[in-house]
């Protein structure tokens, strides 16, 4: 035979036998039949297929862990107490846990393969989660890098969320990115309006998500959003809020504040609201939280910018938000029904704020945040 | 023509006295980066000597039954590519099932396993070597146990080295390197008591 010919086939023949050996073994070394899935101590029980990561097989039967990264391990929002034995904690692992939910067997469920039966403890909440089919009603800009998106849930379908709390933004492939991404962003809606969602965001250079909600996602879009998740809420004592917040770290302020007052709930809470930001460029809602104040007399809303412009003519505060915070804490917040810490923005921000309000007798405890990195 | 090695000489010789790592220097990237800890070291051993005793078995029938009657010699690096590549794929799957701690720990140098020079290595030297398939599947057997106990030698000393004082400049590769030089020093004092060719 022509040797030209000959070498190929030879090559393919072999390739093509080794493949098949590979298909067969891939059949029987991963296939693991049917396993169930036992959670809350016998309140639900599944019974799935083996051999996919527990976080997708959940999602398939419609329960939804938070997850940010979607199953690849990179976020540690996935976590689910384990009660039965699924071997030792993995690697991808230990880096989210610490030592009560390592004594506790908490794992991340985007890496526990299902191989046999298993049982897990969830949070009632996540039974509430839902995934919702949306359409895009109105996109707009509030400064020149965050935009004000709000999503109305379709037909009859009604999202019930407390104000703070977040959901997950299901991003397509589009562009150069080939493969659906989940990402959290705080609602900025109030909980009353329950046929839409309002989100906040802004634009992060490279970011997957956000580049899809700034240059792609138009009105009219159909759009797919899981929720609610967090735990970020409005506590019920008596203390005064002091919130903190920075850039779209507005959004869950934003759903609190208007609930707060068209609800009239938690009457005894005194408010203080600072807001930072660089310059007036950075600044949005401006008018709207002004008119609060005054229609609102336990609402204190306090902007701030860390370099304002001479020629932008800034009445309010200037200097960094934590220093502002740190001269309001002392001399202007009334400290007799106690002080709460409510903070949203960059992880930066958020720590400096930390220090600065436990520096200023706030106990650690009494402090709440929405971390977004 | 074949050596005249009985195969059971050609085992240990390979374990012992030609270590494919210690005296060819070959598949030194993975035996340095997971020498760190022994538990892995031992995993890594294991499949590597597994994939070695059955590549070299495949390679020798491939070699033998397909690519010499069909004069096809020059086609044999990639053939012998190809069967390590999906002997690799399989232990991959059988791995992960069997023990997902050491498919975890062992990360990306299981499939690395592929381009592991020492098992390519193995079955060249099964190749120019002539050897018959007793001989080869002896050899690839005893070059991975050989390439078990080196690492796993290595990783013991290097657990030792960890609790003492090493100066900063040699810390991590620096005194790694010096102990490999060492351990080598030493096999290749037996090279040449057994002959494998």
């Amino acid at each position: 035979m022509n040797p030209v010919v000959l070498g190929p086939l030879v090559v393919s023949g072999i390739s093509a036998i080794l493949a098949f050996v590979i298909a067969v073994v891939d059949k029987f070394v991963n296939d693991y039949g049917e396993v169930s899935i036992d959670i809350n101590h016998g309140k639900k029980s599944l019974k799935v297929r083996g051999g996919s990561m527990l976080l997708g097989t959940l999602a398939g039967e419609n329960i939804f862990v938070p997850s940010a990264c979607g199953g690849r391990g990179s976020c540690g929002a996935c976590k689910v107490r384990v009660l039965s034995d699924v071997g030792p904690m993995l690697p991808t692992e230990t880096p989210y846990m610490n030592q009560e939910e390592i004594a506790n067997n908490v794992r991340l469920s985007c890496q526990i393969k299902l191989k046999k039966d298993i049982a897990i403890e969830l949070s009632e909440e996540i039974f509430s989660v839902k995934k919702y089919k949306s359409k895009v009603i109105s996109h707009k800009d509030l400064t020149y890098d965050i935009k004000e998106t709000v999503f109305k849930l379709d037909g009859a379908d009604k999202i019930e969320f407390k104000s703070g709390q977040y959901v997950q933004i299901v991003v397509p492939p589009y562009g150069e990115i080939k493969e659906s991404v989940q990402r959290a962003y705080s609602m900025s809606s109030k909980p009353g309006d329950q046929d839409r969602v309002e989100l906040l965001t802004r634009l992060v250079p490279g970011g997957i998500a956000t580049t899809y909600m700034h240059k792609f996602m138009k009105e009219g879009d159909t759009v797919e959003l899981v929720g609610p998740f967090g735990d970020f809420h409005v506590h019920d004592t008596p203390a005064t809020m002091v919130c903190v917040a920075g850039g779209s770290g507005m959004a869950p302020f934003k759903s609190m504040f208007w609930d707060l007052f068209t609800t009239g709930s938690f009457p005894e809470k005194e408010i203080w609201y600072f807001f930072g930001a660089r310059t007036t460029r950075d600044m949005f809602y401006l008018d709207e939280l002004r008119e609060l104040e005054k229609k609102w007399p336990r609402f204190h809303f306090v902007p701030a910018l860390s370099e304002p412009k001479a020629e932008e003519n800034w009445q309010g505060e200037s200097g960094l938000i934590t220093v502002v915070l740190e001269r309001f804490i002392k001399e202007k917040i009334a400290k007799d029904k106690g002080l709460e810490g409510y903070l949203c923005g960059s992880p930066g921000m958020i720590d400096a704020c930390i220090a600065v309000m436990t520096h200023n007798g706030i106990s650690e405890s009494d402090i709440y945040y929405d971390k977004f990195a | 023509m074949m050596p005249l090695v009985n195969p059971f000489t050609l085992f240990f010789a390979s374990i012992f006295t030609s270590n494919i790592l210690l005296s060819n220097f070959l598949g030194m990237c993975s035996f340095i980066s997971i020498s760190k800890d022994w538990k892995s070291s031992f995993g890594l051993g294991m499949a590597v000597t597994v994939v070695m005793t059955v590549t070299t078995l495949l390679s020798w029938l491939v070699l033998h039954y397909i690519i010499m009657p069909l004069g096809l010699d020059y086609l044999s690096f990639i053939v012998f590519i190809v069967v390590i590549a999906a002997v690799v794929q399989i232990l991959e799957m059988i791995i992960d099932r069997a023990s997902p701690a050491l498919y975890m720990s062992l990360g990306i140098f299981l499939p690395l396993i592929t381009v592991n020079c020492a098992i390519l290595g193995a079955i060249l030297f099964m190749q120019i070597r002539n050897y018959g398939l007793m001989q080869s599947v002896a050899f690839g057997a005893g070059s991975g146990l050989g390439w078990w106990l080196a690492i796993m030698l290595l990783a013991a000393i290097r657990e030792r080295i960890d609790k003492n004082p090493v100066p900063a400049g040699l810390k991590g590769p620096g005194i790694t390197m010096i102990t490999i030089g060492f351990m080598a020093m030493a096999f290749i004092g037996f090279s040449g008591m057994i002959a494998v060719q």
